[in-house]
């Protein structure tokens, strides 16, 4: 991650003396740049979108009749034309560009061509459940790589190859597969849980599992590394001499070194919670953004395809961000530039 | 190992916990894990090589007779629900999984050897350009950049291909970076430089193999890595058509039947599973070796 070295860069050069004035025109300018860098990669990703919607091969206006339609003929120029107007086909590229990235600023993602809707009302209508189940995989992969870790690591060889053994395998785990093991056990065979579409919290539990097991594994495994080289550290003998209890010295000043590594890989968690979301929608029949991504995507609904691309992208950058502004917050070393 | 252990864990009597360490150790002599990776690896290359040697039967021969059948000594993985024989579709179904994982890392590492060594080489500005991008592809995760090129340019195993690839190389790039510039930075380089080797002639003789070699082992784990995206895409319903007996295929063929014929998910998922496991497992053992032998 850029982000952790350019703070960094720029809080290495306060001075220990005068602190705390320059210390806080250091912060606002890192927060400043930051916001910039932030907005930069989203403008980005937004022009990385609109070129590969706008090599598609073939007219745009003959695929969205044959949608319509259902057929894959030739289309002629008086029935093309009503479409190219509609969507504004005709303009230059350069023109469309403007279009759309003036559209993104004040949040219009463009209109479905298979539903003719605006993707933002299409994306706000579906977005909850999606939300929901992202948040608590994440909460839920944290608590899982945090208990694995603190049980076993350096624990005696075979806790903590038990431990790491589990974490190397959830990692693996593609999700759909999970998602069906766990169905087919859990709520097929053992009925436990609804097979599909449970709406209420009953329902959330086996997705949530889906999506947070390989997760954890993955948190667990840069967890663990960190926390078996902060176990050697001085300051944790320190404390063990003072009579801290293993399970203290564990909780209250390992862990809080062990869990920056993961912290910072916060942002992309969600992001691929967001896309891990999708497969396990569809697993278990939850309603979504999954299920309207996937029908999207088939039925070749550019605009709706990558405004959500767009939206999850969006959530990426500003999940980063937070992650970036908070680390001076859980690492005062950062903070005050006397590392 | 392990210097700050609690002396005694509650419940483990001394003398018990000696033999669970001698049985520990004669088991990790064995390698279980490595020879099985191996075994595995070499049952899933034979079947993509020739499938015919570990099945008479035809994986698209219909028996309504037999539909939706549950693993038997007659059908070891079951049928569908056309009656076809699951194993004969998994093992004729390997060569084309393979080809898709195949071509995904292949072309997933020439993009990131191209834009790893441009930028490792090349001076601040390059360097920081496509930073930028590899930056700007990171916010895109694999998998939702590979729905909009499916969405884009229809779904084909091509499409799998390249929307793998794509998706993956920004994470590859940055290895190559890091390996470039670790090499560039090193004595032998330098060496080289101050015996007034040229410039083309050090990254041809130098650079180039040694920061290629540690990418041996980034390609093996990548295979499987890739194996499992290009799949998950076919999951979804949006990889090779469902006649086609890939893995991928089978998952999305099987994903309807799920309440009534668990195998038909199951089966093709854990042979994924298990061909992604060999093959980190034994990419990560050519690791061990390979950091080993530098250190010597």
């Amino acid at each position: 991650m850029t982000g952790t070295v350019d703070i960094r860069v720029s809080t290495a050069d306060a001075v220990p003396s005068r602190a705390s004035r320059r210390s806080v025109t250091g912060t606002a300018r890192r927060i400043l740049f930051r916001l910039a860098n932030a907005v930069g990669v989203l403008w980005a990703a937004a022009t990385v979108t609109f070129f590969i919607q706008a090599v598609l091969p073939g007219d745009r206006a003959t695929l969205i009749l044959n949608q319509e339609t259902g057929r894959a003929v030739k289309r002629t120029a008086a029935e093309v034309a009503p479409i190219n107007r509609r969507f504004g086909f005709d303009d230059s590229l350069f023109a469309q560009y403007l279009h759309y990235i003036g559209g993104l600023t004040h949040g219009d993602l463009g209109t479905s061509y298979q539903l003719k809707q605006p993707v933002t009302t299409l994306i706000a209508d579906q977005v909850g459940p999606t939300l929901l189940l992202t948040v608590t995989a994440l909460v839920l992969a944290w608590a899982i790589a945090l208990v694995l870790t603190i049980a076993t690591a350096k624990r005696g060889r075979i806790r903590s190859a038990l431990g790491s053994g589990f974490e190397v395998v959830a990692a693996g785990l593609p999700q759909y597969w999970l998602g069906v093991i766990l169905l087919v056990v859990f709520a097929i065979n053992l009925g436990w849980f609804p097979v599909e579409g449970g709406t209420g919290l009953s329902g959330l539990v086996l997705p949530a599992l889906t999506l947070a097991i390989p997760l954890a594994g993955f948190l667990g495994q840069v967890t663990r590394d960190e926390f078996e080289k902060v176990l050697d550290q001085p300051f944790i003998t320190s404390a063990r001499a003072r009579g801290m209890s293993d399970l203290d010295v564990r909780t209250k000043h390992a862990l809080r070194h062990a869990v920056l590594p993961a912290i910072t890989l916060s942002g992309w968690a969600l992001g691929a919670l967001f896309s891990g979301a999708v497969v396990a929608e569809l697993v278990f029949a939850r309603p979504g953004l999954g299920q309207v991504l996937v029908g999207a995507a088939s039925a070749r609904d550019i605009p709706l395809v990558s405004g959500v691309v767009m939206l999850v992208a969006g959530v990426y950058v500003v999940a980063n961000l937070l992650v970036d502004l908070a680390y001076g917050i859980v690492d005062p070393r950062l903070k005050d530039g006397a590392s | 190992m392990s210097t700050v252990q609690p002396a005694l864990s509650p419940g483990g009597l001394p003398g018990s916990r000696a033999v669970a360490a001698v049985a520990w150790e004669r088991l990790r002599a064995l390698r279980p894990g490595l020879t099985l990776a191996a075994l595995a690896l070499l049952f899933i290359l034979v079947a993509a090589i020739a499938p015919s040697l570990l099945t008479s039967r035809s994986p698209t021969s219909i028996d309504l007779g037999a539909t939706l059948q549950a693993p038997s000594a007659h059908h070891i993985f079951g049928t569908d629900q056309a009656g076809r024989d699951l194993y004969a579709r998994v093992i004729h179904g390997t060569r084309q999984s393979l080809l898709i994982g195949l071509g995904a890392t292949a072309l997933s590492m020439s993009v990131a050897i191209s834009l790893g060594f441009l930028a490792g080489l090349s001076g601040r500005f390059v360097d920081g350009a496509i930073n930028r991008l590899l930056e700007v592809v990171f916010a895109f995760p694999v998998l939702l950049l590979a729905l909009l090129f499916v969405t884009v340019f229809g779904a084909s195993a091509t499409t799998q291909i390249v929307a793998v690839g794509i998706g993956t190389a920004p994470g590859y790039a940055r290895m190559v970076r890091g390996q470039v510039l670790a090499v560039r930075g090193s004595g032998y380089v330098e060496a080289a430089s101050a015996l007034g080797h040229s410039y083309p002639r050090i990254i041809r003789r130098h650079i180039f193999p040694n920061a290629m070699r540690p990418l041996v082992v980034v390609v093996t784990l990548g295979l499987g890595q890739s194996i499992v995206w290009a799949s998950s895409l076919a999951f979804l319903g949006l990889g090779v058509a469902p006649p086609a007996p890939e893995w991928g295929a089978l998952l999305d063929a099987g994903r309807g039947y799920v309440t009534k014929a668990w195998w038909l998910e199951v089966v093709p998922g854990l042979t994924i599973v298990a061909f992604a496991l060999a093959v980190t497992t034994l990419g990560r053992y050519a690791q061990q070796r390979l950091e080993g032998a530098n250190q010597r």
